[in-house]
Order: C-alpha cells, then structure tokens, then sequence
C-alpha cells in the first residue's frame, strides 16, 4: 500500500464548489504548501471551513471562497487577519460564523453519521439570527427546553499537515495540540495530507508511544505528500514556530498597493523547493523558535 | 495582603479589582485572555483562590500560575494535557469562569468580538464570535474594558450579540435568565456588576479619583448607582508582589496608553 501523492496531484481531485476543511488552528500546524499549490490552480467557488489563520486569508484575497464557515480568523500575534477582513470589508464572499465549539459538534456530527447534535452553544446570540438555517429543536425530555441542533457540517475534503508519516497513511502530531485535525479527517470524504517527514512505519512499531500520537486510522488519509516546512509560515511545533517577520510581511503586503499580486509572485507562483529557498531554506524555518505565551 | 500600597498603576490597580471575580469560585478553571485579565487570575490563583485551574495559554493545566513572557529557564508545572478540544468539553461542563476583553458591550451585558457596522458588509471586520456563544451560555464570565467610553457601552444592542446577556427577547423557549451568569466588569474607570435592581448593571465601585458622573457620561445608558459608591481598594504591597512575580519584565505596563498612575486626581 502507497499512498504517496503530489500536491498537484491532490489538488487535482478537487472540483469548483467543493466544501474543504482546513485543520490547524489560527497560526499553527496549515497545511500552506496545499493551499499555495491551491492558489497556482484554477480551482473556485469553494465553500472552506477552518479555524482560520493565513490560510483563510490567502484563500480570500485569491477570490477562490465563496463561502466561509469560521468562528475567527486571526494570526493571534496579529489578531486581525488582513486579508479575510478585507473580503468581508467589502461583502466579498458568504459566511456562516458559529462558535469555536458549535464548529467541533457540526464536524463531530458529520463524522458520526447524524443530521445534527444537539447543545446550548448558540442560544440568545445572533449566530442564529444571521444563520436561520441552524434550527432549534424542542427537547423530547422533560427538561422542556429549545436546544440548537447544530448541523453535520460535511466535508468533500480534508486538508492537514502532520509531523510524521508512512506511506500508508499512518499520521503522527507530536506538537501540544492535534487540535480538531481528527475531526475533520472524520467528517471527509478524503483526506490529503502532507508531512514534514515520511518514515518508515518500523518508526511506529519501534516506539509504541509514538502510536499514541496516531489520531485517525489510516484508512481515512486517501493521499500522503512528503513536503518539508509545508506548515511555513505556520508552525509545526515541535518541529519549528510561526515565522513572525514574514507573517509581518504578508499583513503589511495587504496595505500596500498591488500588495497581494506582490507577494503571489514572491511566494505563491514558483515551487515548493523554490519557496524554501526564498524564506531563507529548511534549516532556517527548522530553527524558528517555538511561541511562548 | 493588607497593608495598602501608596504607589501603583491604574493597570496593577485593575488587576487587583479583576482578581476578586474569582474569588469565591472554588475549585474551576480561570481563563484570563489578554495580558491583565491574565495577570488578574494568576493573582487570585496565588491569593484569593488558591483552588483555581489554570492553562499555560496552549496545551496545558498548570500547577502554578506561568509568568508572562521570556521564560527565562522556569519551566511550567504541568498537571495534565488540555488541548482545545478538552477545552470544550470544560466549556460546556460550566466548571469555568473566564474574563474576556469584548469590543462593544450593552445594558444586557450582551458583548460582541465580531465586527462593526452592518453585518452584510462591516465597517470593521474584527476576530469573530470565537467561543463568546458558548462561554456566555455555558460558565461564567466577566468583561474587562481597557478604555471606558461610549463606543464600547453602547446605547443599543451591541451590533452582533457574539455573547448571551440578560434579554430576556432573546431566551430561548424553556430557558432563564438565572442560567446566565455574567459577574464584574473591569474598565479603566470603575467595576460594574449586575446586582442593579432587575439585573441593571450597576457601579460597584469607582477607582481613585473617578466620579459617578464621569462613568455615567461615558456610558450609553443609566447605570445603577447605590447611595454610598465605594472605592476600588488599592492593591495592597503584598499583591504589588506577587504581580511583579508574574509579570517580571512588566509587560503590565504597556497596556494602557500611557502607563497612567491608579490614582489620579479629580478631574
């Protein structure tokens, strides 16, 4: 069993329209190589749910979303993400903002096969008032309350970075946090996957700790892409940090006239190996240092 | 913890009036985001409420509160992991009481992080609602405000209610206004509560040198005001202590514009 494939290649699966979930969380562990490669291509109209970062931002401000499904979007160190403010600023695409959590149960939910789970999140907010196709649902218990019944939020794809992999499709996340990467690997059709290291699968066997780290079962990663600092300018933690000078950069681009068409040109049109070699090579992006909060 | 101190910035000052929200709260997890409401439940956490939780800000409970910025060589005590996904599950367990720093508040003490203006097309796109929905109808919460004006306490509602408050044409079916529990409101002015007859917010107590009238001028709409408005008490230099511990290179001071003293004359 091989599972490797390009990234060209995994982007060539994807069709107009498709709903994509995006893992990673704000600045960390984006699967950027997959979005750049989606940015050369002529994919449009996607429907993209994440908790967003650059990722989302770039997305935006290469006119590919229609639609956003999204509870923030945010770099965290720079808490307004330019170019996601910039669509929005000018009404340029469709969202649907739910709560942080309403996002986890409408993932959990599809990767469970149910229409919808039930919760309080939700209630007394205007994330009902400008979603009205998130219906409430009346208890069927005696507890008599009106609860939101957040829907399956299906994915056609699932797009991750993970530290480690094998050819077969077995993913490893050592950072702190795998945040909802699993959920949204759950609640796809097909998941495309790039990692920073490809190993041997003796690497699981030899250290079963390591298989504690594993947070789906291989059968639900459809394609692996070997691609080195693929998360840059996010972070891999533990494999290297977010690159604050270039997520500098890439905000101020957004002031600047031509600034997006600027940096497409720098970062986007050009390959991965190029791309290393721009932001000053793997070994530098390995050397970033991991955030301290 | 007694003896008061003559000194102090109106960011201390803050800290101090923010770290009393927890302090009857038991044994939950005290979330500060930002650095004074951060600094405010690691200080409850070493005084008034040693049973506190907290995170070390990514991925871990922490036995002690972790000092912001460069570690400099401590290393964080940690208990147990709590990636973000078990921090929903503490979510909607209720054993939480968080203090947030919302762009637009209102008389509800619904908040809004969101954006500004027509949601169609904002006037300023901000974060998003994050987790302010399920916070609001899940545990606890408190506000803090650095600039106490009017674009903040708004006349209306807030323009996208991100956070659930005290409207009752927003319950839903089944649901009461004793299910919400929002607690102290921090700003640069004052401490507000909601202990006003029938939940109307009201002053609990004004910095130094801060009047009724000042507050009241900044604010969209009446507060509640007890006969005798008391002052915030100054931090005493026990707390100026502790707080030096977790903010050693004191980033405390960078907050507010212009660092401005805790006790300012009348103006």
């Amino acid at each position: 069993m091989d599972k490797r494939m390009t990234t060209a290649e995994m982007v060539g699966q994807l069709r107009d329209g498709m709903t994509i979930g995006i893992g990673g969380w704000g600045p960390r562990r984006k699967p950027m190589a997959l979005i750049r490669e989606i940015l050369r291509s002529d994919l449009k109209d996607l429907t993209v749910v994440a908790y967003g970062g650059a990722d989302v931002g770039m997305l935006c401000a290469a006119g590919k979303v229609k639609k956003l499904v999204f509870a923030f979007v945010s770099l965290d160190f720079i808490p307004l993400e330019p170019y996601f403010r910039k669509a929005r600023q000018e009404a340029a695409i469709e969202v649907v903002e739910i709560d942080e959590g309403m996002l986890l149960l409408g993932l959990r939910a599809a990767a469970m096969n149910v229409p919808f789970i039930p919760t309080a999140v939700g209630l007394g907010t205007d994330v009902l008032r400008h979603n009205p196709q998130i219906k409430l649902i009346a208890s069927p218990y005696a507890d008599g309350k009106d609860w939101v019944a957040m829907p399956a939020l299906k994915l056609d794809a699932a797009l991750i970075h993970v530290d480690r992999a094998d050819v077969r499709g077995v993913c490893q996340i050592t950072g702190p946090d795998h945040y909802m990467d699993d959920l949204f690997v759950r609640a796809a059709e097909r998941s495309y996957v790039t990692c920073d290291e490809l190993v041997d699968s003796d690497y699981f066997h030899s250290a079963p700790e390591r298989a504690r780290q594993v947070y789906w079962e291989r059968n639900l990663t459809t394609g692996i892409a070997h691609v080195p600092g693929g998360a840059h300018p996010s972070s891999c933690a533990p494999l290297y940090g977010f690159d604050v000078p270039h997520f500098k950069a890439y905000n101020a681009s957004a002031q600047a006239p031509d600034g997006w068409q600027a940096y497409v040109e720098q970062y986007v049109d050009c390959t991965h190996e190029q791309y290393l070699e721009k932001v000053g090579g793997l070994v530098a992006i390995r050397q970033l240092p991991l955030p301290v909060f | 913890m007694t003896t008061p101190a003559t000194t102090y910035s109106l960011a201390e000052l803050m800290i101090c009036a923010a770290s009393e929200a927890w302090r009857d709260d038991g044994e939950v997890l005290a979330t500060g985001i930002g650095v004074i409401p951060r600094l405010a439940a690691s200080l409850s956490m070493l005084s008034s409420n040693p049973q506190l939780l907290m995170t070390d800000s990514e991925a871990y409970m922490v036995a002690e509160p972790v000092p912001v910025g460069a570690r400099n060589g401590y290393q964080p005590k940690c208990d147990s992991w709590m990636g973000f996904s078990r921090i929903f599950d503490n979510v909607w367990g209720g054993k939480r009481h968080a203090l947030v720093g919302p762009t637009q508040i209102d008389r509800f003490g619904q908040a809004n992080i969101s954006c500004i203006g027509d949601y169609a097309k904002p006037k300023a796109q901000m974060l998003g609602v994050r987790g302010f929905p399920g916070n609001s109808i899940s545990h606890a919460n408190s506000f803090f405000v650095p600039s106490h004006n009017r674009r903040v306490f708004v006349e209306g509602e807030v323009d996208m209610v991100a956070s659930v408050g005290y409207n009752p044409a927003r319950l839903a079916r089944g649901w009461s206004l004793d299910e919400i529990d929002i607690r102290l409101i921090v700003t640069d002015l004052c401490v507000l509560d909601f202990q006003g007859p029938d939940r109307q917010m009201r002053i609990r107590s004004l910095h130094p040198g801060v009047t009724v009238a000042e507050v009241q001028d900044n604010t969209g709409f009446a507060l509640h005001v007890a006969q005798d408005c008391p002052t915030t008490a100054a931090p005493s230099e026990a707390q100026l202590q502790l707080i030096q511990r977790l903010d050693p290179h004191n980033v405390r001071a960078s907050q507010l514009k212009d660092n401005p003293p805790g006790q300012r004359n009348l103006r």
